[in-house]
């Protein structure tokens, strides 16, 4: 945590911490205790009458059938983001390993979805499946099937994994690339002579020294899909049909600045603010330790 | 500071805002109407800065309805709230109920000196808007109300006429369908279109309390026999394709655009988009009547946007949004609006000087909207609705049509937990009022 | 590589080939609806094959009204708005990040730890789910339609930081030993040794923040009222809920397209940086 070696206490530490703590302190922490105070109140959009209610807000939650499914729906949604863009960049890096030659050229091709815009995304996205004018589903209805993911939740829902997993795929594919190379060649080597053929040495050699960056990206990834997809959800289906597509961070944002619902969107903010810090808490302990090796 | 000053300095100099005069009084109107009608908007503004030199009218898009809305009240909760806003038809009641926070324009227009008729308005459009006692609350500025789109020559081929009760609808939908086409019906903000409409339609009450008019203590009451069993046979008729549903708002434009549905149901606001982009001859009509519940239809009611004036600014200010208003409701400026956009006109004389210039001629449906709203002397149960929170019943509304489209309930189901999610709505917001 | 099998080469560039195609068929399907005119882009399907509109498309959103809606400001003006947006927001949580690390790091001092923390604990939640009351704290330091509202709140996040300590205890100690036998003080060391050792995870930092701010989109659409200050990313949300007209999906690909093109480009041009940055620490 502190070096073994370390200036002296003085004022210039605080002073470097300052900037720091204070944007922190005045854009979140006052902000956060804010929505906190606000969790226990039932008060109307424009804050001119206010009841002071403590945990009413909380307890309509708990009793709330919808806001059970969006948990649910949650982890449902980060899982198949996680498992499909790790499963899609973990093939991807792995030929892109075996390649001698042009293995910088397919990365400089796959990176740049990271740097597409979550509502570009999803708008992209949106227009290639628009039932009636996008590509893929007049390619699906040439074989026989129908899509309209305005009216079927699991095909909404399948479209905003898709989406939220091909921003992602470019940021495991980092990862997975990097790891691989960084196994040495000789452990490849001696797989090789024993006779291992190139996908027995993937599952057998490879994939089991590469685990520790499977963790850490499913971390990772789960944080993301949780947190960072608003921006998507929010351009592909506004979470709908019938609520199908629905997380939890899209419902705060639902609840809150389209329903108006100020005390019970703020009392969904401090649950996702307990998640967050409980999270983070065991995302530390896991990377600390992993420097430590 | 500093370096945001330059750059907002240099922006201003080379940008629009050149050539303002710095003296001038400025008023600030937040909209939601991007696209072309945000053109009109701005047009609208120029006109009024340049017809005189004391005030400056800046009008600002700040996102869709919810948005808007919602930055507006943020503005006001931090005390940097907009003279105007526009805020959609559902937003109403959380407006109204905001006393401390709303200016009435009619008040305002009299405060200000500025001659106001409440009768030159269209009694269907300014009834929504007003008090029990017939003080118009807010302005209404682009208003429009649900209209059977059709395409008139896939009709023709399959050999129905427009049809004009929901019996004719099924055939005609039938006979498309039979005739080739991918779908027969569709029709997009469900629950304004086949809920709110459809019980003013049909002299229904969707509420207690004439539709909540009376009181915020009011409850839904659009479980009922009617409803339910009107869904149910478009739920059924979705075997064949007879309809099929193509998303919230307007979503499903497109299926009707590009000729896969033969009749649509939308706001009459579409007039512009279809007009510009169909290879078809289109047409519109009234909603169709369901015989089975009434035998004559009576008016349908509004959707679309108000402006209201905030309160917290200085007098001045509001003498230049009454004068500014007085120009927007001028009949010139509602006529070329109407004209444009497909808005139903608002005033009496602005459909007039519609019909004098030639327009209905020129452009035959375009009066359908209009004489929908005017068709009876307005009811309890067709003057409007005003239910709190009900951004999030229509939400409610929604969802639970999708399940019951998607086949997961019946129509019974899906209304019956329809009315009870949106009366705990209805309480919730009546708690956070009082 | 360990043994020839030239078949299984091939396999792998077909894969790779194939991935490639699938991640870069909306930038695909983008750049064809940006080259055709607006009635094309309407009928089923959608081209796949690319128009001859580019140009005019280019002309019309950069020149003509292009980008409509109301008072908009010109497109050159937006993408401004964005890249000062990115930049302060890239840079000033740069500075400040690398500051605090040092702090925590080298300086044993009263209440480290909770200050640590506090700073920690901000790590992950977006700012969509704080927005109404960060909003009004903007507001209240009348900070609302300026750079400094756009981007300061956004800075308070704990990414960097938590990156910078990690590169800071991974450099050996007898770096600081070797400097204070020197007789250099803190900032010295800070400005002559630490610097030059993060360089590339400052670089990888650099891009991660710059797309994360040129990619914000609630936030700037809540905290300016001016037309002068949108953002592009903004601009083309409003372009697709045009209320009840068409979207112009011609004008609105193109928009697209420009404002992919700065973060792809700072991504790709940087790329040996930021994998080096972002795999060696981790984060």
């Amino acid at each position: 945590m502190l070096k073994r070696v370390h200036f002296p206490a003085s004022l210039l530490p605080y002073l470097l911490v300052a900037p720091q703590v204070i944007i922190t302190l005045v854009f979140f922490i006052w902000p956060a205790s804010q929505a906190v105070y606000q969790s226990l109140l039932v008060q109307d959009a424009f804050g001119l009458s206010t009841e002071f209610v403590w945990f009413e807000n909380f307890v309509y939650l708990w009793d709330s059938q919808q806001y059970q499914d969006a948990f649910g729906r949650t982890i449902l949604f980060s899982a198949a983001v996680a498992f499909l863009s790790m499963s899609f960049a973990l093939i991807l890096a792995g030929f892109a390993d075996r390649v001698i030659r042009g293995s910088t050229l397919y990365r400089t091709l796959l990176i740049w979805p990271y740097a597409v815009a979550p509502v570009l995304a999803g708008a992209l996205w949106l227009f290639m499946f628009n039932p009636t004018l996008g590509i893929i589903p007049f390619i699906l209805e040439a074989i026989g099937r129908d899509w309209n993911h305005y009216l079927r939740g699991n095909q909404a829902m399948f479209l905003v994994i898709i989406a939220a997993a091909w921003k992602q795929v470019a940021y495991n594919f980092l990862f997975y690339l990097a790891a691989m190379q960084s196994i040495p060649r000789s452990i490849i080597e001696a797989a090789a002579i024993d006779g291992a053929g190139p996908l027995r040495r993937f599952v057998t050699v490879i994939f089991p020294l590469i685990s520790p960056t499977t963790f850490f990206l499913l971390v990772v990834n789960a944080v993301y899909a949780f947190f960072e997809t608003f921006g998507i959800i929010h351009a592909v289906t506004q979470g709908g049909p019938a609520n199908a597509t629905t997380t939890l961070v899209y419902k705060v944002y639902n609840d809150g600045f389209i329903g108006l619902d100020l005390g019970g969107s703020a009392a969904q903010s401090v649950i996702l603010m307990i998640l967050v810090i409980g999270m983070t808490v065991f995302q530390f302990r896991f990377i600390e330790k992993r420097v430590q090796y | 500071m500093t370096f945001t000053k330059t750059l907002l300095a240099s922006a201003a100099a080379t940008a629009l805002m050149a050539g303002a005069a710095a003296a001038q009084t400025e008023i600030h109107w937040w909209h939601a109407m991007g696209g072309v009608n945000g053109e009109l908007i701005d047009e609208m503004a120029a006109d009024f800065n340049a017809s005189q030199d004391e005030f400056e009218v800046i009008p600002t898009y700040k996102g869709n309805y919810t948005e808007t809305m919602t930055a507006a009240i943020a503005a006001f909760r931090a005390q940097e709230q907009p003279h105007l806003v526009q805020v959609f038809e559902v937003g109403t009641a959380t407006m109204m109920a905001a006393e401390g926070a709303i200016y009435p324009v009619q008040q305002l227009m009299e405060e200000a000196g500025e001659p106001f008729e409440g009768d030159a308005f269209l009694p269907a459009v300014v009834s929504y808007y007003q008090t029990p006692e017939g003080q118009l609350l807010s302005l209404p500025f682009n208003s429009s109300t649900p209209v059977m789109w059709y395409n008139a020559d896939a009709l023709d081929a399959a050999g129905v006429d427009v049809p004009t009760t929901w019996d004719e609808v099924e055939t005609a939908a039938r006979a498309l369908v039979d005739n080739g086409m991918d779908c027969g019906l569709s029709f997009g903000w469900q629950s304004w279109v086949m809920i709110e409409n459809f019980s003013a339609w049909h002299d229904l009450p969707m509420g207690t309390q004439e539709n909540g008019f009376a009181g915020f203590d009011t409850e839904f009451t659009f479980n009922n026999d009617h409803v339910v069993n009107r869904l149910q046979a478009i739920a059924e008729m979705q075997e064949d394709n007879m309809f099929v549903y193509g998303g919230r708002r307007g979503d499903s434009l497109p299926l009707f655009t590009n000729g896969e549905c033969g009749m649509w149901m939308n706001s009459s606001a579409y007039y512009g988009s279809i007009n510009g982009q169909v290879d078809f001859e289109f047409g519109q009509t009234m909603l169709p009547l369901d015989t089975d519940v009434a035998d004559a239809p009576q008016n349908s009611i509004i959707g679309g946007a108000t402006l209201w004036a905030l309160q917290g600014h200085d007098e001045d200010e509001y003498r230049g949004l009454a004068q500014f208003l007085s120009h927007v409701i001028s009949p010139e400026v509602q006529a070329s609006w109407h004209q444009a956009t497909g808005y139903v006109p608002i005033t009496n004389a602005a459909a007039e000087l519609s019909e004098e210039q030639g327009f209905y001629d020129a452009n035959p449906g375009t009066e359908v909207a209009g004489q929908q709203l005017s068709l009876n002397e307005p009811t309890p149960n067709s003057r409007g609705i005003r239910f709190g929170n009900f951004v999030q019943v229509r939400d409610v509304i929604n969802e639970e049509l999708e399940d019951l489209w998607a086949g997961n309930q019946t129509a019974a189901e899906a209304v019956a937990n329809a009315e009870e999610r949106g009366n705990e709505l209805l309480r919730r917001f009546e708690r956070s009022v009082n | 590589m360990v043994e020839k099998r030239p078949g299984f080469t091939l396999v792998a560039h077909l894969v790779l080939i194939l991935g490639v195609a699938l991640v870069a068929l909306p930038v695909w399907i983008t750049f064809v609806g940006a080259s055709h005119d607006a009635g094309r882009m309407l009928q089923a399907p959608i081209p796949m094959w690319p128009g001859d509109q580019f140009l005019e498309n280019l002309r019309q959103t950069f020149f003509g009204r292009g980008l409509e809606g109301s008072r908009t400001a010109p497109v050159w003006m937006m993408m401004f708005n964005s890249l000062v947006m990115a930049m302060m927001i890239a840079v000033g949580k740069i500075v400040i990040s690398l500051l605090s690390a040092f702090a925590i790091v080298y300086f044993k001092f009263p209440f480290r730890m909770g200050f640590f923390w506090m700073i920690f604990i901000t790590l992950m939640l977006p700012v969509e789910v704080r927005i109404l009351p960060t909003f009004e704290v903007v507001a209240d330091l009348r900070m609302l339609n300026s750079y400094w509202g756009l981007t300061v709140p956004l800075i308070a996040s704990a990414t960097a930081t938590f990156m910078f300590r990690q590169v800071f205890l991974t450099i050996p100690d007898e770096m600081l030993e070797s400097a204070r036998i020197d007789g250099a003080g803190p900032m010295r060391f800070f400005w002559d040794i630490l610097l030059p050792l993060s360089r590339t995870n400052i670089a990888a930092l650099f891009v991660i923040l710059f797309i994360y701010g040129w990619n914000q989109y609630l936030w700037p659409l809540l905290i300016t009222t001016d037309a002068n200050m949108m953002t592009i990313v903004v601009s083309i949300k409003q372009m697709l809920e045009a209320a009840e007209s068409t979207p112009r999906w011609n004008i609105i690909m193109m928009t697209a397209l420009l404002a992919m093109l700065p973060p792809i480009v700072v991504v790709i041009t940087m790329q040996k940086l930021f994998v080096k940055g972002l795999t060696e620490t981790d984060k």
